[in-house]
Order: C-alpha cells, then structure tokens, then sequence
C-alpha cells in the first residue's frame, strides 16, 4: 500500500511539473549555432562519396561499400506509397557533409569548441561532469560529426564499446564488416541506400555475451547547418545474453527550407540478448503554413537473431515536417520477442505515415504492436503495419493495437494494416479505435477547476500512457512535455 | 449565496428551463424534484457553465458575483462543484494526479499555498476513509472500471478533497445500495456546515431521510412549480407528481 501511494506522489509531482512547464507554443529549440564549419559542395556524386570516406579517413573496404551503395541507389526510384505529400526532393541540391572544423580528436570536453558546449547546454544534453555523474552517457552527434563521448572508460571495464560509427569503422572493422549492413543491407529501400553511400556519423554499440549494460546509453542528434542533410548510422550489437537501453533524442533550429534526414539504425539480438531502443523525435516540424521543417525518412530495424531474444521500439514523435519511419523487427530466433509502441502526434501542416514491420520467422515468435497517432490542425497521421508470419513460424503471436485520437474536424488519421499468414497455426490479433478528445471529458475536468488546455494535455497523456510507460523515466517525462508543446492551443 | 433570477436556457435549440427562480443561502439545503426530463440536470449543468447549454435569458449570481460571465473552471475555483449523475471516464490518469492537479488549480486561484505531497496523500486517506472508498481506487485512472456505485462515491470523494462552497449533487444516490447511500450521505453531512450550501437533484425521498433539506422543490416543464418543507418529499412519495401539476395549473403556474 505504502509503495503505491509513493509512486503516486512521485507521478502526482512529475505531472505537476510537466503541466507547470508547458508556456510556450513556439518551436523550444530553433537556434542556429555559429560556429565554422566546412560543408562540401552540393550535390552527390561519386567523387563526392570518396571525399566523404577519405574525410573520415576510412579504409578501403568502407569506401567500395558506400560506393556500391550509391551505384545501386542511381538505378533506384524514390518510393511513393507512403500517405505524405511533400515537393519533390532534389538530390544535388543537398550537401553531403559538414563537419564543425577543429582538432580531428578530442581527449576531452574542455577541447571541444564552447560555442558547441553552449548549443548543448540549451539542449539540456547533460555533457558536463556532474550530469554525467547522473548516468547518463552521451554520445552526440552535431551534424555529421561525434564530438564528444563519456563515460567510455566505464563502459571499456565492461568490455562495452560505445563510440562514433566513424571511430568503429576504424578500431573494430571485424565487427562492423560483419554486422553492418546485415540487418538493414546497403540494397534495402531508396532512402537507406542513399545512408548507405553517404552515412557521416552516428553511433556504434557493442555488448558482449552476458554483459548488461550498466547505464542508458544515450544519443542526441541535432541538425545544424543549413541544407546538409543529416545520415546517421547507427548500429547496434548485444551478444549472447547481453542487455542495453539505448535512447536517442533530436532536435534542429528553425530553418525556412525543408532539410532532409535519412537515417539506418540496425540492431541485433543474439541468443537470449535484449535491446531497448528509444526515440524521441521533437524535429522542427515547419511552421504552421507547413514552411520548413524537415522531412525525416528513416529506415529502423532490429533482428532478433537468437532464441529467447527481444526488442523493442519505443518512439515518441512529435516533430518533422514529414515523417515516414517503420521500425520493424525481424523475429528469427524462436521464441523470440518484438515489441512496437508508438506516440506520434501531429499537428498544423503536418505529415506522418509511421508504423511498423514484424517479420515472424522462428517458431512461438511473439509481437506486440501499441501505436497512438494523434492528430490535430489540418495535419494528417497514418499508421501502417506489416504482420508476417513465416510458414515455419509455429504458434507465432501478434497483438496489435492502433488507436487514434483526433483534435478538432480538419485533420486526418488512417490506418494500413497489411497481416500475411502463412503458418495456420498463428494467432494475429488487430485492434483499432479512434476517439475524439470528447467535450464531455473536458467539461468533467474543467468542472474541477482544471482549465481546458491542461485538460487536454491530462487527456492526451491519458491516451500515450501505455506507450510512456515503456520509456526510461526522465525520457517519459520529456515526452510528455513534448506532447503538451505539439499540441498547445489545438483544442478550445 | 446563490441566486437564481429568471433563468431560460436552451439545449440544440430547444427550450429546457424555462424561468427558474431560486435562492439559496450559506447552511442550507435544498433539493429538486421531478420527473424524467424535467431539466434538473440541466439546471446542473447550466450552473456549472456546460457550454452545451445555452443561457438565453436571466442571471446566475454566486457570492453576488455574475457566474454566467466566468467558464466552467472559473466557477469551479469559486467553489461550485457539481457530482455528476453520470461521471465520465478518463484513460490513463490517475485519480490521485487528477484530484491533484484540480485541487493544486483552486488552491492556486484562491491565493492559498498549495499542498504538499505528503499533505495530500495524508489528505486522500482520510477522505477515502470517510466514504469507505477501497485505496486501490486513488490509484486507479479516473472512473476506468469502476461500478456504478463507486463512480458515485469518487464524486463524493473528490467534493470531500476539494471542498467546495456549493454543492449540486446530481442524482448522487441512484445506483446506490443501502448501505453504500448511507455511507455517502455522511460523508455530504461531514461536509455540511454553516458556510456552504448543497443542491441535491434526486427521485427518492429515501435519500432526504439522510441528507434533511430545508426545502423541496418540485421541477416540472423548466420551471419550480411547488415549494415546500421536507415534508414535501413525503408526500410526492406517496402521490406522485400530478397532483403538484394539477395545483399548478389551476394557479396558471405552468
Ligand atoms: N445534450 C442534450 N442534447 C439534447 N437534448 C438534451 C440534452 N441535454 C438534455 N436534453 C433534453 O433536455 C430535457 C431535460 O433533460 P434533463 O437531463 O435536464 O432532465 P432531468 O430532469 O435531469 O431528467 P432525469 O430525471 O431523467 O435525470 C430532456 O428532454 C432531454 O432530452
Ligand atoms: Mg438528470
């Protein structure tokens, strides 16, 4: 009794906070950094690939991969199914890399440039040495290069590798020849294929057999300079038995252009292994016009490789101008776990076809799918999701439940389940509801003395409560605020 | 405390309160009566400030304050509070960061500091404790699952938290056992006192037993049409309502 009424309190204090918070309905993070950086001309082209690779000092073996990359993305078509509509993308209009210029390899934050510290500071990206003391470990990506890495010595005791992508390619090639590419191969879709030859940064993770991570281990990815795109890779390893949190956080200053953001994350699960991946996208999602923004088309996918393995995504995505993300998992191991919960909150002008893909491939594979789109202005939010259950995927499991609440009259919300069974012996279970927030729900709440635009807030967290139940806790409480900025002034 | 001149509202267009006039002062209790459709949940609402409904003639003063002016969370922090008769659902928000959250909001309204953590907790027990409410309730999202006789006695549990200075209590016995109508009767009586007033909309007189009002109103058509003593309730019990209406009509009251 006594530990319920303290999670209570400690909920109570956490929602007061959150709904304290909530002032401003303009975009928290829209400012640019000025700091000198060298960006390579626009356009794409071979030569822009090797400049790229030979920048990073990369081995051979990496350039010929990119290159093929970019060899197969030319024959490639961009895709057009998704429920988005946006201008059509100029490849040569982008450039391809960006790099803060300074020392090529900092020992530790008192060498990265203060400008760069500041921005992070405003990010509330906690760098420095007391918040590290809070356990977080940061890697952070500003525009295509990592600066700084912590808590890598604590890590390296436990034989844990946690660096840039860049870094790996150098000091671990046998790990990445091998599992780069293995789970999201450089052949897969137009926009992971475009990464694939262009990737700048992003992070590697590295746990061994029986190892459990000891701390999230945590990304924050901000675009900064104007018109570069920004192509993470991100690649993520647990051995036999191993265990990670891993959290990645975004953000970009305002920009008047449309920037755009094609990112690969890969994880692999090996035999008993498991990977929490969380994300909590907060992109300039343009202005209310739709002007601006980013269009963020990322590529996401974990293979649950050994038995008895499990991930899961957990996304909370409030911003970009367009969204088109499925984070699928590939169920190869038997009985092994894939899990899915989604927030994605729309609002004005924008746009998001997101969901998500389970492959069940070995026997008594399960899947849990929970997605909650929210949509509010006249912006339109589409779930999607694949089900597949093999033919050799006995007594394979899918639950899936898709709900959708909708703000006021002009915006959209759909659903696109695509279920494929080949095996009889599989349960696929589908529930879809969608919910306006009710007038009558307001008025009981505002008859408590609650104003309407907390009681909206409370109503919508409502509705994610499930979904921020899975996230780390100063993460759940961010996504919530979040949730509140997105939506401010939608209702009343 | 409060005063109810002339009072017309509408619904989808439609008529519903037709001229109520109604005084209620600090310490005292009145009930409404009436038939199935009468407008005593509208009245309910229209003084609580539902914007469903639509004033279209009179006034509604409050502490001599003009409450038609303010929205509903406005009216609330001066201290209306209104037991729903059907108390809505609210996913994935607890009671308690519920009764917080409105609690913090009037606290804050009023000038007053607001209550610890720990002062609340220690103030959720008690009150749950009054009305018998299981502890697992406080926990559980507002409404979600509850029966219907635990939705009622969440009401009264959150009029007992927030401790309002007028009361409507909307058909807050319907639904409710024996001894469930007991138990909720004194905790509105624990409540009652010399400074705050209750409203109590109800179809049985057994209710009036417990909570003793000092005047019954009948409702008929969007207009009180008999006032009278406790006694009142008895007899309406006992004859039902078309003697009141025939009374009425020979007083050309309808
Ligand atoms: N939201 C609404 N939309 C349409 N009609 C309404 C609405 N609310 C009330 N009414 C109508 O107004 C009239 C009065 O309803 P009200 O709920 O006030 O009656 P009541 O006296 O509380 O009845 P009961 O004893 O059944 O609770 C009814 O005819 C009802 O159908
Ligand atoms: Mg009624």
């Amino acid at each position: 009794m006594n530990e319920i009424k303290d999670n209570a309190a400690e909920e109570l204090s956490e929602n007061m906070k959150i709904l304290d918070d909530v002032t401003t309905t303009e975009y928290k993070w829209g400012f640019v950094t000025d700091i000198d950086s060298e960006t390579v001309k626009k356009g794409l082209n071979e030569e822009v690939i090797r400049f790229i690779s030979k920048k990073k000092n990369e081995p051979d073996w990496m350039t010929e991969w990119r290159l093929k990359a970019f060899r197969y993305w030319q024959k490639m078509e961009e895709p057009k199914w998704p429920n988005v509509k946006y201008p059509q993308i100029d490849f040569q209009d982008i450039s391809y890399f960006s790099a803060p210029k300074q020392k090529p390899k900092l020992e530790s934050l008192d060498e990265v440039d203060p400008e760069l510290l500041k921005t992070f500071e405003k990010l509330g990206i906690p760098l420095d040495e007391q918040k590290i003391l809070s356990g977080v470990a940061v890697d952070a990506v500003f525009d295509s290069v990592s600066v700084a890495t912590t808590f890598k010595e604590t890590l390296k005791e436990k034989g844990i590798i946690f660096c840039p992508i860049s870094e790996a390619i150098k000091d671990h090639p046998e790990l990445i020849k091998k599992y780069l590419g293995s789970v999201v191969p450089y052949t897969d879709n137009f926009y992971a294929t475009l990464n694939s030859a262009v990737f700048t940064d992003g992070s590697f993770v590295f746990i061994p057999k029986g190892v459990r991570c000891p701390m999230e281990l945590s990304t924050y990815f901000r675009i900064n300079s104007q018109e570069t795109g920004q192509f993470e890779r991100t690649l993520i390893v647990a051995e036999e038995g191993a265990y990670v949190s891993y959290l990645e956080g975004c953000t970009a200053p305002i920009r008047d252009n449309n920037q755009l953001h094609a990112a690969v994350v890969e994880l692999v699960a090996l035999d008993d292994a498991e990977i929490k991946y969380s994300t909590v996208q907060n992109w300039y999602p343009g202005d209310k016009e739709g002007k601006g923004g980013i269009y963020n088309f990322v590529t996401k996918r974990g293979a649950c490789r050994g038995k008895n393995s499990k991930i899961s995504w957990t996304q909370v995505e409030t911003g970009s101008a367009i969204t088109w993300k499925y984070p699928g998992c590939i169920l190869q191991g038997d009985n092994s776990v894939g899990e899915f919960y989604s927030v994605a909150v729309t609002n004005n002008m924008q746009q998001a076809d997101t969901g998500t893909k389970m492959i069940h491939i070995g026997k008594n594979t399960r899947s849990t799918v929970v997605s909650k789109g929210i949509s509010a202005g006249k912006s339109n939010n589409s779930y999607r999701g694949l089900i597949r259950i093999g033919k050799n995927a006995e007594d394979a499991r899918n639950f899936t439940q898709c709900d959708s609440m909708l703000m006021g009259d002009k915006c959209g919300a759909n659903t696109f389940p695509y279920i494929e069974v080949e095996n009889p012996t599989a349960k696929v279970e589908h529930e879809a509801t969608t919910s306006k927030v009710g007038e009558d729900q307001i008025f009981y709440l505002n008859q408590r003395g609650i104003s309407t635009e907390d009681a909206v807030n409370m109503i919508v967290n409502g509705f994610c409560k499930e979904v921020f139940n899975e996230l780390p806790m100063e993460f759940a409480v961010e996504a919530q605020k979040l949730l509140a900025i997105s939506l401010e002034g939608s209702v009343g | 405390m409060l005063a109810i001149k002339n009072l017309h509202a509408n619904v989808e267009g439609k008529e519903i309160l037709k001229g109520i006039n109604l005084l209620i002062n600090a310490g005292e209790v009145h009930a409404i009566m009436g038939p199935n459709g009468s407008g005593k949940s509208t009245l309910a609402n229209v003084l609580a400030g539902n914007s469903s409904y639509e004033v279209t003639e009179g006034e509604v003063y409050f502490d001599g304050k003009n409450i038609l002016e303010m929205n509903p969370e406005t009216r609330a922090r001066e201290g209306i509070f209104l037991a729903f008769q059907y108390p809505i659902e609210i996913a994935g928000i607890s009671n308690a960061t519920f009764l917080k959250t409105a609690l913090n909001e009037i606290k804050r309204y009023k000038g007053e500091p607001e209550l610890t953590p720990k002062e609340f907790l220690d103030r959720m027990k008690a009150k749950a404790q009054i009305l018998g409410l299981d502890e697992t309730l406080i926990s559980r999202y507002v409404n979600v699952g509850f029966s219907g006789g635990e939705k009622k006695r969440n009401e009264i549990f959150q009029m007992l938290m927030l401790e309002p200075k007028f009361v409507l209590l909307d058909e807050t016995d319907s639904g409710l056992d024996i001894d469930a109508l007991k138990i909720v009767s004194s905790g509105v009586n624990i409540y009652r006192n010399k400074d705050n007033a209750v409203l109590v909309v109800t179809h049985y007189q057994r209710l009036l037993n417990y909570i003793q009002p000092d005047f019954v109103h009948v409702l008929f058509n969007g207009k009180i049409i008999k006032t009278g003593g406790k006694e009142l309730a008895l007899e309406l019990e006992d004859k039902g309502y078309d003697w009141v209406k025939d009374e009425a009509l020979e007083t050309q009251n309808v």
